[in-house]
């Protein structure tokens, strides 16, 4: 079944199964490496790029890497880089740093700082991957601030990203995790217990939806479904675990690592955070992640200079030979170079018949084009991993000027999300970015 | 009914000791106090009752007045961020949902606290009674225990069906463990997830007193005056004042308040307000550049929040001084951290703090000029006087800075040879796109140029003495201490105190209905010399903090609902 929205109304349409996996040539079903699940995960670095040396120079496949791009180059063959795509906001203020990712995210331009009109892609995504495993998603921020997150159900209800390795080693590898590959397994009676204090707390909470207005009812609901859905999770965790051969629980925690936002911290951090969840895809933990480089509005700083990355975007003069900003390249090189470690750590990650990132499907993005004024033509997107022999890689796709979220559209379909259309007013499509599809 | 927590015997009867003095004293207080309840103050039809997500400090607050402290320190709690509305997270709890992501780590802390407090070292201190054997469940023991612990987290008396799966909750758990304690923790751990304990409900009665008309509930109306007074769950002696229906009481509602507004345990909602209020979460994740600022290290980010904190608990709890002069007083506290900023030699006391006054000749004085203000609203390399300018209109004056335009290239405008901030943001003024924002925010930075972007005293900026002349809406000034003294006059540092204060205690924007109400709270915080004491009074008495109307709840469920 396809659901959309039609003129206001909710429609359902049905479709052969797997219809929505299909390319033209009908040969992506085929290619699809069954075995093993395909995750999802966004990877996010804010102040955009400078398009001189980020845009390659020619399209299609054998693309060339600019230097912004070419801490890239071992995982080229994995990437698909997407340029000259647009947020467009229809009479809505261009809101510095904030217009550009919520269209991506949700296929919405906000009218208003703080707005979320939809929920953000990956959520959806995993209402249709995300079933079967221990964490529905996992999220995290390098910057080590729990404000910066990306990944919402709407406004009110933002993702709570890890901030911290260590505690991402004890969320996923602590007491409760199960190695799938132990030759014993007995249920924990601590587990079914806590299995039943949820039942409980569902059961007594029956009594005060009669209590409430409309919108505190929503709440609630909102509520108990996150108890519904932990106490099914704990229901796996009853049953003995699928085998993951090339699961390895880290021996120890990772090194504590100091509050900031220096570069190097950053990515410090987003390494720490790149091991252990590489770890825990190939452990069946999770089958969808938001990983945040750096916020929108690049607070990142560099050891010895003044300024913030947002602040070098804004008051760097333009070098007159390069013709860009020496500084904030700089910075976007920094956050290009961890990207490369986190896909460079996928691909080398062997699973099945190939690497973890063939099972995978990464969209990465920013916030900004041109951060110095807050463009919102040509916001840079990135994709990697080929979904299971759903994607085809390699490939620099020019947009020209057309609304980028033709690409999450295009990620949701490819994932199984039964959608007919994304997105609102000039940011809706319908149309998938045909280049990519296997 | 369960009846209300008796709770003074084995379960934190150090808090009830200490509340029964405070209390005796407050009835002392309160028979000479000025009750102002229904007196002259404007009439407003409030708003419809609420349901507010608990902050990750009034969670804590909780356990530790439930629980202890050690308890509380011990517990790892994360609640995810909640959207800052009209200035305050406060209001952006009454929207808050917890998801399945936000709940995960919630549920880690309610069973690390519940196995806490019914381990072998805390379950005789707690527990008020002995099973009958360890490993069998004990119906009698686990109600009795639940229904008082129930009835402090859900701030109200447990149904009998609430109390009933409790107990079979805990009796279940002891078969699976063979465990009395580790079921009764498995019930705890249940009300720590359950939107009971995590969501302040607010239920409405009919008002006898006028007809057709809503009220708050007893326990409600506690809750309300809890959180705002205490930052923290009714305790026993105002679960019973509901109960007895003594809150509806104009002298019932007066004893109580007095009996709290007299504690110590005011300081804490203080504290939480002015967190909030001041944004200074943002020091949870700031860091200086050490090679710019050595001495700003994470120590000194932490204590540069606790100065804040201790100057505006010192001058406006323990000296009862003026909100205004907040911005202008020289005292301060230092730890030996913060003394090698301010450049001052620093013992400090058993808890690394000392008080300390700044001499008359002092450049600093006042919230403004202190390590955490300063620091704040900067780069972790450089000042920043927009951030400044900005931080001071909308947190302290309330007043709305507009985005900068999408579009408008900076760097343009940049003066390479430009050495002060004066001069590098002397281009904004030259351009009438950025002119008119930037006039907002930077003529207030710039008088706070003295101190560098770690609040660090200095005469130059780049080899060249900084200028520091400026002025706040028409009133100009030499210096810092000048801007302080503006800040102080202004009319808004005072009106936007009210606002958001008020704001606060109701977890809720105002609403129109209220705008009389606020304007009479603001005069009667101006002729009372702007005590903040005196003002939490007047709200916590006042008819408009509790008035009430109904929502779109259902009015026979509502009506026929009984706890």
């Amino acid at each position: 079944m396809l659901r959309g929205m039609l003129s206001g109304g909710a429609i359902a349409v049905a479709l052969p199964l797997f219809d929505c996996l299909l390319n033209t040539n009908g040969t992506a079903y085929a290619a699809t490496n069954k075995s093993l699940p395909t995750r999802f995960g966004t990877w996010f670095w804010g102040c955009g790029m400078d398009p001189q040396i980020f845009v390659p120079t020619t399209v299609g496949a054998e693309f060339d890497l600019p230097e912004q791009l070419a801490a890239l180059k071992n995982v080229k063959q994995h990437l698909n880089v997407f340029t000259n795509f647009r947020v467009l906001t229809d009479g809505s203020p261009n809101l510095c740093h904030y217009t550009g990712w919520v269209g991506l995210r949700c296929g919405a331009a906000p009218s208003a700082r703080g707005e979320l009109p939809e929920q953000s892609l990956d959520y959806t995504i995993a209402d249709t991957i995300g079933a079967g495993t221990r964490f529905r998603q996992l999220n995290f921020a390098a910057t080590g601030n729990p404000r910066h997150s990306y990944s919402f159900k709407n406004a009110d209800a933002i993702s709570l990203p890890e901030t911290s390795a260590i505690d991402v080693y004890r969320k996923i590898f602590g007491p409760d995790f199960q190695d799938p590959n132990s030759p014993t397994f007995t249920p924990d009676p601590r587990t079914m217990v806590r299995k039943s204090v949820l039942s409980g707390v569902l059961e007594q909470g029956k009594a005060l939806n009669k209590e409430l207005g409309t919108a505190d009812r929503a709440r609630l609901d909102q509520h108990f479904t996150a108890i519904r859905e932990l106490e099914s999770r704990l229901e796996l965790q009853l049953q003995k675990p699928p085998p993951a051969p090339q699961c390895v629980i880290p021996a120890s925690p990772p090194p504590e690592i100091p509050v900031g936002i220096d570069s190097m911290l950053v990515a410090e951090r987003h390494n720490a955070m790149t091991d252990l969840l590489v770890m825990a895809l190939v452990c069946n933990q999770t089958r969808v992640f938001n990983m945040v480089y750096s916020d929108s509005a690049s607070n990142v700083t560099r050891r010895g200079f003044a300024k913030t990355h947002h602040a070098a975007t804004h008051e760097e003069p333009l070098d007159p030979k390069l013709g860009y900003q020496i500084e904030n390249a700089w910075f976007v090189g920094e956050a290009m170079k961890c990207f490369a470690y986190f896909l460079e750590s996928l691909a080398k990650q062997p699973e099945g018949d190939g690497s973890l990132l063939d099972h995978m499907l990464v969209y990465a993005h920013s916030d900004q084009e041109v951060a110095k004024v807050h463009s919102l033509n040509g916001i840079p997107m990135l994709t990697a991993g080929g979904a299971n022999g759903l994607l085809k890689t390699g490939i620099h796709i020019d947009g020209a000027g057309e609304p980028g979220t033709r690409l999450g559209y295009t990620l949701q379909r490819v994932l199984g999300v039964p959608i007919t259309d994304w997105g609102y007013k000039s940011l809706r499509t319908s149309l998938e970015i045909g280049e990519i599809l296997a | 009914m369960s009846g209300i927590p008796k709770w003074s015997a084995a379960i934190g009867s150090w808090r009830a000791l200490s509340l029964s003095i405070a209390g005796a004293i407050s009835l002392i207080v309160f028979a000479v106090s000025f009750v102002s309840f229904g007196r002259g103050e404007p009439v407003t039809r409030g708003a419809p009752e609420q349901m507010r997500l608990l902050s990750q400090s009034q969670y804590l607050q909780i356990i530790e007045d439930i629980f202890g402290e050690d308890i509380a320190r011990s517990a790892t709690v994360r609640f995810a961020p909640v959207k800052r509305t009209d200035g305050l997270v406060a209001v952006g709890a009454a929207t808050a949902v917890v998801t399945p992501g936000s709940l995960e780590p919630l549920e880690y802390s309610a069973r690390q606290i519940a196995n806490n407090v019914l381990n072998e070292e805390h379950r005789a201190f707690f527990v008020p009674c002995a099973p009958a054997a360890v490993n069998v469940r004990d119906d009698v023991c686990a109600r009795e225990y639940l229904s008082k612990v129930g009835g402090l987290l859900y701030r109200r008396p447990l149904t009998p069906a609430e109390l009933k799966l409790l107990v079979e909750i805990a009796g279940r758990s002891v078969g699976t463990a063979g465990d009395f304690y580790f079921g009764l923790a498995s019930s705890v751990s249940g009300m720590l997830v359950s939107p009971q304990f995590l969501y302040i409900q607010e239920n409405l009665e009919h008002d006898p007193d006028r007809a057709d008309s809503w009220r708050l509930d007893g326990y409600s109306k506690a809750s309300r005056l809890s959180f705002f007074l205490w930052n923290s769950a009714p305790d026993n002696m105002l679960l019973h004042a509901a109960e007895s229906g003594d809150l509806h009481s104009p002298a019932g509602l007066g004893q109580q308040v007095e009996r709290m507004i007299t504690s110590h345990r005011v300081e804490s909602s203080l504290r939480a307000f002015f967190d909030d209020m001041l944004i200074l979460e943002s020091f949870d994740t700031m860091a200086k550049d050490p090679v710019i600022y050595p001495a700003f290290t994470l120590k000194v980010v932490s204590d540069a929040r606790e100065q804040s904190l201790r100057i505006i608990v010192d001058h406006l709890l323990s000296r009862d001084g003026d909100y205004r002069d907040l911005f202008v007083t020289r005292r301060t506290f230092l730890s030996r951290g913060l003394g090698m900023i301010y450049q001052l030699p620093v013992q400090g006391d058993s808890d690394g703090w000392t008080a300390y006054e700044f001499p008359e000749a002092s450049p600093r004085a006042g919230l403004l000029m202190q390590a955490g203000f300063l620091s704040q609203y900067s780069h972790p390399g450089r000042s920043s006087p927009t951030k400044r300018g900005r931080g001071l209109r909308e947190t302290i004056l309330c007043q709305v800075v507009p985005d900068p335009p999408g579009n408008v290239d900076i760097a343009t405008f940049e003066d390479a040879s430009a050495k002060t901030a004066r001069d590098r943001l002397s281009v904004h003024s030259t351009d009438p796109t950025c002119a008119g924002c930037h006039r907002l925010t930077d003529r207030i930075g710039i008088a706070l140029e003295n101190f560098d972007g770690a609040g660090q005293f200095r005469l130059t900026e780049n080899g060249e003495r900084i200028d520091p002349h400026s002025e706040l809406d028409g009133i100009e000034f030499a210096d810092a201490n000048g801007l302080g003294q503006a800040v102080r006059d202004n009319p808004a540092l005072t009106s936007c105190l009210v606002d958001r204060l008020y704001s606060y205690a109701v977890g809720r924007r105002i609403e129109r209905n209220e705008v009389k109400w606020v304007a009479y709270l603001e005069d009667r915080f101006a002729k009372g010399g702007y005590r903040i004491r005196d003002l939490l009074r007047i709200i916590a008495n006042s008819e408009a903090f509790y008035r009430t109307t109904r929502g779109d709840s259902d009015p026979q469920l509502l009506a026929t609902t009984n706890l």
